[in-house]
């Protein structure tokens, strides 16, 4: 992992000869800092009234079911700044491409949106391999990305802005807060296999071993897309863990949970612990059969704070009454408003002056549905862990909720 | 194996062996359509999968009408949505049969592009009738939770639905096939097609309600899974693989090669499994397979089929 800290090291020294570089421009935009300014625009379609912005998330494919609600929220927000003025006094306008669930196909559509269509910030990707693929892309065109879902850290891109948590942000204190809470000292790591949840699994074990001075009794990968969880069910059985910590993703989850419950472990027995349910895969699961199991993410949709009472109502409004809303559509949701805001500041469409100022790490959102948020100078947010205990009805009751968490996308001693 | 009594590793021995056998009866169900199909007619159907997913929705369909409308049939819906999915799929299979597949038999590749395709098309239909999401019917109680024999086993509802389903579709396929007059008209149509029809055997009719037959149970083991897990516009690719590895290893031609392959590849992958990681056993399981097929190409049960 030295490779990591080397490049990491590199970002840093980058960053401060950025920063040098950013002074005199800041103060001579900082003296232009009404509305209708001329910007910097460096041949991005920008024009008089316009700008113009990508989205580019799955509509087709396995992972359109995760990544719709990300982009009818990245749209609602954008709506909405139309209605309040816009940007700089400019309209939003949208060119929606879809990424299809095929990575390379994220790497085709991103160049297409940052070299021909010359969008001056793109709403996007979903799962880490789509972002891999696009990462290039965006470092080469110099483009600029707000990417929605909480993910396994390790990564800190000049052209990227992580609006979802990082891998030990939504972990560390959920294991806390069930070890303080349930006493709990053996557990049970379950994943799907890819990156991610090897990722996330590495980084509980370490905090369940060396912090929480707990044991590991079982780490188990399943592949993707696999359905038949009776042995694993066994095995578990065999091992009676105080909790089993959870990170099976897909079409695998719903098997997980209905043969969970179909052999009788349900919440009355047993606690369990996922960092890979929100309330879109509680749609899949069903309520009935995660009832009084735990999530721990950063946003609920049952958080009652006047923002996200507005923020649900207007959602339903656009959307339908059926749709719901997951953690990552929230994040999805921040996208537009942090690039407003870093775009206002910086009084420019000007992708390394809207990343200078969103480096300054003083940009922040009080109107979150979350509630407060302030971007780091690392790229990624900091907000708040939320453990949320779920009903029959599909909804989550939030029993803990953290105080604002630093990100730490390269954390050591995690590694 | 300190640490636990006597009991508790009666219990667990107990309970795995039902998780054997309980993904014995899902690999059966899901490769039995395919058997016919492919086994009888030596038609590749790549779309087997999607077959599956068309019971899957009938099922998710008949339950969401069954909870609006008449809510106190809710206990009793699923037997009946089993038999509208086997009937669902047996007739789009029907009309696959008579639009698609019957103009191909001649070129065997051709049919595995052109089901292929027809895969594809159904999963986009599936896509914008009922959405990108995963969806899973309500299941009536009696389906769900465990029974439990001693304190310590539970052996779950739902896989004995299964298991039940399975049986009884087996023993019904083999008295079809080997029985009854019908199943004789199959069978000489396979050993020899020109033959068959020099006897005044309608081979036309009889592929067409082979691969009906063999969608539909497709459609009802994508019925039956929706007890297990849920149902997407893409969920029909998750079982091919499966389905057709059972398929091969067993033997093209031979029911009976089918039901040893499933017993054979569904133990030693819940026992790994068991042992070492989900991962890793499916590897071994797979590794294993190839060398076996390396030594016997035609599976375990050798084709019967003269060409």
């Amino acid at each position: 992992m030295s490779d990591k800290s080397d490049s990491r090291r590199l970002w840093g020294r980058r960053k401060v000869v950025r920063a040098i570089s950013a002074l005199p421009l800041g103060i001579i935009l900082a003296s232009q800092l009404s509305l209708a300014a001329p910007a910097t625009t460096t041949g991005q379609a920008v024009t008089d009234d316009t700008v113009t912005v990508g989205i580019l998330h799955s509509l087709t494919g396995t992972m359109a079911i995760s990544e719709t609600g990300a982009q009818e929220a990245e749209k609602l927000a954008i709506k909405q700044i139309n209605e309040m003025g816009g940007i700089l006094g400019r309209q939003i306008k949208v060119i929606q491409e879809d990424g299809a669930s095929d990575w390379p196909t994220f790497a085709e559509k991103s160049r297409k949106l940052l070299v021909n269509d010359k969008v001056a910030a793109v709403f996007g990707c979903w799962t880490s391999a789509s972002r891999k693929a696009a990462l290039p892309v965006f470092e080469k065109e110099n483009g600029l990305l707000y990417y929605p879902t909480f993910y396994e850290g390790l990564e800190q891109s000049k052209n990227v802005i992580y609006t979802g948590q990082e891998a030990t942000q939504q972990i560390l204190d959920g294991l806390n807060w069930v070890a303080k809470e349930k006493g709990a000292k053996t557990f049970y790591l379950i994943g799907s296999d890819y990156i991610w949840p090897r990722t996330s699994m590495k980084i509980a074990r370490k905090h369940i071993e060396n912090v929480l001075g707990g044991k590991v009794v079982g780490e188990e990968y399943k592949p993707l897309g696999d359905t038949q969880f009776g042995s694993v069910i066994n095995k578990i059985r065999l091992k009676k863990p105080d909790v089993i910590y959870a990170a099976v993703v897909g079409g695998s989850n719903v098997a997980w949970f209905k043969q969970l419950k179909a052999a009788g472990i349900t919440s009355k027995k047993q606690t369990l612990l996922t960092i890979s349910v929100t309330e879109d895969e509680v749609l899949g699961i069903g309520g009935e059969n995660l009832e009084g199991f735990y999530s721990i993410m950063k946003y609920f949709q049952s958080q009652d704070n006047p923002n996200n009472v507005a923020f649900v109502k207007a959602f339903k409004e656009m959307w339908g009454d059926d749709s719901v809303i997951g953690d990552v559509t929230q994040a999805a949701y921040l996208g537009p408003w942090l690039w407003k805001a870093a775009v206002e500041k910086a009084g420019t469409f000007d992708v390394d002056a809207v990343v200078a100022a969103s480096e300054e790490g003083d940009i922040e959102l009080t109107t979150a549905p979350e509630g407060y948020v302030k971007l780091h100078p690392n790229h990624h947010l900091w907000s708040k862990a939320r453990v949320g205990m779920w009903k029959k009805d599909g909804q989550a009751e939030v029993v803990y909720t953290s105080e604002l968490i630093e990100p730490d996308p390269f954390p050591e001693g995690y590694q | 194996m300190g640490g636990y009594s006597y009991d508790e590793l009666g219990a667990i021995f107990a309970m795995q062996g039902f998780a054997g056998i309980s993904l014995f009866s899902v690999l059966l169900l899901m490769a039995l359509g395919l058997a016919i199909i492919f086994g009888q007619m030596g038609v590749i159907n790549m779309a087997h999968g999607e077959f599956m997913a068309a019971g899957a929705y009938t099922t998710y369909l008949i339950s969401s009408l069954t909870e609006t409308y008449i809510p106190g049939f809710m206990p009793y819906y699923f037997v009946f949505s089993i038999v509208a999915a086997f009937l669902v799929a047996g007739v789009l299979g029907y009309l696959a049969e008579f639009i698609l597949i019957r103009h191909l038999y001649k070129r065997p590749l051709d049919t595995l592009l052109a089901t292929w395709g027809l895969s594809l098309i159904m999963q986009q239909s599936f896509r914008s009738i009922f959405g990108a999401r995963e969806v899973s019917p309500t299941l009536p109680d009696w389906l769900m939770g465990s029974v439990q024999p001693t304190d310590m086993i539970d052996i779950p509802i739902n896989g004995m639905f299964v298991l039940g389903l399975t049986v009884f579709t087996t023993l019904a396929v083999f008295y079809l096939m080997f029985k009854s007059s019908w199943g004789l008209r199959v069978r000489a149509t396979t050993q020899n097609r020109v033959m068959s029809g020099a006897v005044g055997i309608n081979t036309k009719k009889i592929d067409r309600y082979t691969f009906a037959l063999g969608c539909g149970i497709a459609g009802m083991a994508g019925a039956a899974f929706t007890t297990i897990a849920s149902t997407g516009p893409t969920t029909g690719t998750l079982y091919i693989v499966d389905t057709f590895m059972v398929v091969v290893f067993g033997g093209a031609a031979s029911l009976f090669g089918t039901i040893a392959s499933a017993f054979s590849i569904a133990q030693a992958q819940s026992i790994l499994e068991f042992f070492i990681s989900g991962s890793m056993a499916k590897v071994f399981t797979l590794l294993t397979l190839v060398i076996i097929l390396m030594f016997k190409p035609e599976g375990l049960f050798a084709s019967k089929v003269r060409r």
